[in-house]
């Protein structure tokens, strides 16, 4: 998608609170971003394109600077550069408005407020937009966004408990209803699957996939299994820089990764070991 | 769209989350049970108190109700929205040093000026920032409007700059002291270290007269109620929701596009304004305000109330605030000196053992007969953990 095409869409679209089907899809332009704590350069020039409705796996050795893009994507860190959304640039503003514009994230641990509901959970998250006279009300039933939110995550029976009581891959799948509810229209998801069971990472996956029909995701992951069933892009990440990007089998085909994950170069069949160490 | 997930385990109809979550929306029952409970409150304050107890013992439970008022404020600031305030002094001084400027003007008469001013004899007139208090229409709502200012203006400054935990008490604290000092500097117009003593009347009405401290009683009583029900009103609605998951995670709730600063500087905001009108009342109540009822001693112990009380319930921070200084006063009475140290050992006790104050023994208890829910743990410990995972989300 050219720049010009993502510009004049983006001055069409309105706020909408409610829902994202039929909102138009945008996707993520990350260009020339430096990100330096104290001279050390984590994110050293990272220039990366998600189209719209890409799922889009980040992967690298600890320390290449994933999570470190995600938090100047979304406004925790500093960083140069350029980073767009649809039409809007996103570097230079607070966290709490780069979330308005449809960004949200997870972390790597989950980040539930474990003390309320898992129904308060969503109803806070879908509430951003709410004026002073609303919050000042009690909340009235499920609003309907929170309703759908809650059956697509798969907790609709656990609306009532209180989000510490949840197993961790259920903690994980109220984040990303979480984001749902938001409005976020990106997704930026911090090694979702880590620690889950089998069935668990399968129900995520699905999730993803369902969720991106109407939004862009892109997911940090180390888990080369979860990766190949679900990624429909990859880029490599390597000392702050892009090593390599494309499909997961040019990925995996690309001499230069096979030697940053293995230290040596290796033919594509015993790179496929899974998870790296 | 269809659940992805594989099916949960068919656990029963969910229970309504207890503790820190109140249930939502409420049914009949807890309204009705809510009712009955301020009815009950009422009753006691209204009916049996002043029936039991001498007019002295009802003048210090007029006392305690006003420390009440400043501990609902604190449960809220602090129980609800993790903002450890040790320096709510300030504003109950604030609110204290408004009304008892207004009763001072007022006994001395049009024109004249209060006795202490002229004791020092340094004054041939009223100092300028003094007259507007001779209106009781500036003075009752600067009561309680000029702690919220000062707590707006503080407040805007600290939270946007993410001061909190420690800094943020250390800084409230230092607050308590600077206005302490301020307060002694100035002897000539504030009463220096003596405050401002000797208070007549309220309103036209002789303090000394038990019937009308028996009316300020009931004022009091009958604000403490009405504090009680929008305390309630604000923890049960969105905005009370939202603040609980400030306390638990401020990061995520930036995440999710709110403003924490704004949402805490509500809650502060708030509870200062409790504050200053418990200040407000304490004046006509024991007829004093000093310097050394409002500084870093007197703000700490407003704390230990809510501590021992349960800082994160609706009632906890009342019934401990009332309970402590009840206790107090009793043990003051008969093993002077002691207190001291039973309040520090007290507090220590609380908060290492029972993080949730004894408002969580009955939480507990509770739960026990209920069975299925699971035991929370203290949530000092939980909120600390919660806050060194979400604080700095790893690199």
């Amino acid at each position: 998608m050219s720049e010009r095409t993502e510009r004049s869409e983006g001055r069409e679209r309105m706020p909408d609170r409610h829902g994202t089907s039929g909102e138009r899809l945008d996707g993520l332009s990350v260009r020339d971003v430096r990100v330096s704590f104290d001279g050390f350069t984590a994110v050293d020039g990272v220039s990366l394109e998600v189209p719209a409705g890409d799922i889009r796996f980040l992967i690298g050795p600890n320390g290449a600077g994933k999570t470190t893009l995600v938090d100047a994507i979304t406004g925790l860190v500093r960083a140069t550069g350029s980073v767009r959304f649809g039409a809007e640039e996103l570097l230079g503003r607070p966290v709490h408005r780069i979330s308005r514009l449809g960004i949200g994230r997870t972390f790597q641990t989950s980040t539930v407020f474990e003390e309320l509901s898992v129904l308060q959970n969503l109803d806070i998250a879908a509430g951003a937009r709410r004026s002073w006279a609303t919050l000042a009300r009690r909340r009235r039933g499920v609003p309907d966004e929170v309703a759908a939110a809650l059956e697509t995550i798969g907790l609709a029976g656990r609306a009532g408990h209180l989000a510490g009581t949840l197993a961790h891959g259920q903690k994980q799948w109220l984040e990303i209803g979480m984001l749902l509810v938001q409005d976020a229209r990106l997704l930026l998801l911090d090694e979702p699957v880590a620690g889950m069971s089998h069935e668990e990472r399968d129900a995520t996956g699905a999730l993803l996939e369902t969720v991106s029909r109407d939004r862009t995701v892109v997911v940090i992951e180390h888990d080369m299994d979860f990766l190949r069933r679900f990624a429909r892009s990859v880029t490599v990440l390597h000392a702050g820089r892009v090593l390599s990007e494309g499909t997961v089998a040019q990925v995996q085909a690309d001499p230069r990764v096979q030697e940053v994950y293995l230290g040596h170069p290796v033919d594509a069949g015993s790179a496929r070991t899974g998870r790296e160490a | 769209m269809t659940a992805v997930t594989p099916a949960p385990p068919s656990t029963a109809v969910a229970p309504a989350p207890a503790g820190a979550a109140p249930p939502n929306p409420p049914g009949r029952r807890s309204r009705l049970r809510t009712a009955a409970g301020f009815a009950f409150g009422a009753a006691l304050l209204f009916a049996v108190a002043p029936l039991v107890l001498s007019d002295f013992r009802l003048a210090l439970l007029a006392k305690y109700l006003c420390v009440a008022m400043v501990a609902v404020g604190i449960g809220i600031a602090w129980g609800r929205g993790g903002m450890l305030t040790l320096g709510q002094g300030v504003f109950f001084g604030l609110g204290g040093y408004a009304m008892a400027m207004h009763l001072k003007l007022a006994d001395a008469g049009p024109g004249g000026m209060p006795d202490f001013m002229q004791l020092y004899g340094q004054l041939d007139e009223l100092p300028l920032w003094w007259r507007p208090f001779a209106s009781p229409w500036f003075a009752l709502p600067a009561t309680v409007l000029l702690p919220m200012a000062v707590a707006f203006g503080l407040g805007s400054l600290v939270f946007r700059r993410r001061v909190r935990g420690a800094y943020f008490a250390i800084l409230s604290q230092a607050l308590a002291a600077a206005m302490v000092i301020l307060l002694i500097g100035q002897q000539g117009t504030t009463g220096g270290t003596n405050g401002l003593t000797d208070i007549k009347g309220f309103f036209g009405y002789d303090l000394d007269d038990p019937v009308n401290q028996r009316m300020v009683y009931f004022i009091i009583a009958g604000t403490l109620l009405a504090l009680l029900a929008l305390t309630r009103q604000l923890i049960h609605s969105r905005y009370g929701e939202l603040l609980v998951a400030v306390r638990d995670g401020e990061e995520r709730v930036r995440f999710l596009g709110y403003d924490p600063a704004s949402v805490k500087l509500v809650a502060y905001v708030v509870a200062a304004g409790m504050a200053g009108l418990a200040g407000a009342l304490f004046v006509p109540a024991v007829g004093i305000i000093s310097p050394a009822l409002i500084g870093i001693v007197p703000s700490i112990e407003f704390v230990i109330g809510v501590a021992v009380g349960g800082r994160a319930t609706l009632l906890g921070p009342v019934l401990g605030a009332v309970a402590v200084a009840w206790a107090r006063t009793a043990l003051s009475e008969r093993f002077p000196g002691t207190w001291t140290y039973l309040q520090g050992l007290l507090f220590v006790v609380v908060v290492a053992f029972l993080p949730g104050g004894l408002a969580s023994l009955w939480a507990l208890a509770r739960r026990r007969d209920v069975g299925a829910r699971p035991v929370r743990r203290g949530w000092l410990p939980a909120a600390r953990r919660r806050a060194e995972r979400t604080e700095v989300p790893a690199a």
